[in-house]
């Protein structure tokens, strides 16, 4: 499998948040607004990457038998690691994240690309499938976080000043000026639907995609007939 | 069944012991895993613990100084401190920090850690300041699960509601009965579409200055009543 096709399968054809729907626990726990959805999914993408390329070098010597016990000791060994470094050397940010970190342990995407792809594949490709659907889940964590913040608060990207220090607090866009809130899309249904609605709007996207190339193929042949 | 498998299962009829074997080098294999991972883990909590103890450290200076003014106070908070009993006055159900302040040696405040069970979703978790002359220095929200959007004006990040109301207060200011929000008959603004939360605030507060008043004595007499640390 080249890196292309890697790449387009994690961010479009196999998204793991919009395909594989893997993972729904941080999905539609967290992504009340951009900046906790783009947070979590980035810290996704990074443990895959290092679980993915942890696993793929020592998959020969793991006995099918245990290989899940051994797979999940490793993610939770990763992310506690990657916690413990980042309390101590990132300690405001690790206060806004800290609450999400042990989340990826559960995250079952994680274990879904180490056992669907790293056990099968050499340490680079592994690496850049684990980092790229990661990086798939984050994106769509941003765009459904944007969503529900836009709908209920009507602002864009509030609380990136925790994340970056209160420099980037004018970053904080107000879409929406004295907008009075729509709860229930920050609420946990507002994540439900947001995420039908996403996954609806991409249904429709590759539908009208294999439409177009059905319309499309015979057309050159018609105009050869005639 | 195929070829494959067949050899296998005569295989492991022929040869009862490899079995044995495997299993034991399949324990193995894991045991060393948990070995590598366990070490791993040691070397990273050793390597950072201290860092992360001090870090923690400034984050809750921080967060005191946020209720209690730097100037009212010239001791290390953090190592004048003594636990309130386990027992409801405050709210708690476990055993909690209090800290103490004192300038020049005299007891100038103390710092409760309370909580308020009675949320609109569960416990709100509180920082109060009261200073020796029983006036609120300031409090402030450490952890709620209030509505975002509705309840949540409680916490400083959203509005300076717990500023404007409590700042000031004490029991003299404001009589016992006064001690709701104005929807019941009391002197404390509340916003419309969530009351339950102010109101829970409100009486924790209300409790910690009652608390205070009882306790008083016994709070800055070192080793008496309360536990010292």
């Amino acid at each position: 499998m080249d890196s292309k096709e890697i790449i387009s399968n994690s961010l479009w054809k196999q998204n793991s948040g919009l395909v594989q729907l893997l993972g729904m626990c941080p999905t539609l726990a967290v992504t009340s607004s951009v900046v906790n959805g783009l947070s979590l999914g980035l810290l996704t993408a990074i443990v895959m990457a290092f679980s993915n390329a942890s696993v793929s070098p020592i998959r020969k010597l793991v006995p099918t038998e245990i290989r899940i016990p051994v797979f999940i000791l490793i993610i939770a060994a990763l992310v506690t690691i990657i916690d413990l470094g980042m309390h101590a050397y990132f300690h405001a940010l690790h206060a806004v994240l800290g609450i999400f970190i042990p989340l990826i342990v559960t995250n079952c995407i994680v274990l879904a690309r180490v056992e669907a792809f790293a056990a099968k594949n050499p340490i680079a490709p592994s690496a850049l499938d684990g980092f790229m659907m990661g990086f798939g889940l984050a994106l769509v964590l941003s765009v459904l976080g944007g969503m529900r913040e836009l709908i209920g608060k009507g602002t864009l990207l509030s609380g990136i000043d925790l994340a970056l220090g209160p420099a980037a607090k004018h970053w904080v866009i107000t879409v929406i000026p004295d907008y009075h809130g729509f709860l229930l899309a920050i609420l946990p249904p507002g994540a439900f639907i947001g995420l039908a609605l996403l996954i609806a709007g991409k249904n429709w996207l590759d539908n009208r995609q294999a439409s177009n190339d059905l319309q499309g193929t015979p057309k050159p042949a018609l105009a050869a007939g005639h | 069944m195929s070829e494959d498998q067949l050899n296998q299962d005569k295989a492991s009829e022929d040869k009862p012991v490899s079995i044995w074997s495997h299993a034991f080098s399949t324990a193995g294999v894991m045991i060393g895993f948990c070995i590598v991972g366990t070490v791993l883990l040691a070397y990273t909590h050793l390597k950072t613990s201290d860092l992360i103890a001090s870090s923690e450290k400034q984050a809750k200076l921080a967060l005191l100084s946020q209720v209690l003014p730097p100037a009212l106070h010239d001791n290390n908070l953090l190592q004048d401190t003594f636990k309130v009993p386990a027992g409801g006055e405050l709210g708690n159900s476990d055993e909690t920090f209090a800290y103490r302040g004192r300038l020049g040696g005299k007891p100038s405040a103390v710092i409760f850690e309370a909580i308020a069970p009675d949320g609109y979703s569960g416990d709100i978790k509180l920082l109060i300041a009261i200073k020796a002359d029983g006036e609120i220095a300031g409090v402030r929200v450490l952890a709620h699960k209030e509505t975002p959007g509705l309840g949540d004006y409680i916490d400083i990040a959203h509005s300076d509601w717990i500023k404007k109301n409590f700042d000031g207060q004490s029991l003299i200011k404001t009589k016992d009965e006064l001690w709701k929000v104005k929807k019941d008959g009391g002197s404390f603004d509340y916003m419309a579409g969530a009351t339950i939360t102010p109101r829970a605030v409100v009486k924790v507060v209300h409790k910690a200055l009652q608390y205070y008043a009882q306790h008083q004595q016994q709070i800055f007499a070192a080793g008496s009543g309360l536990k010292e640390k």
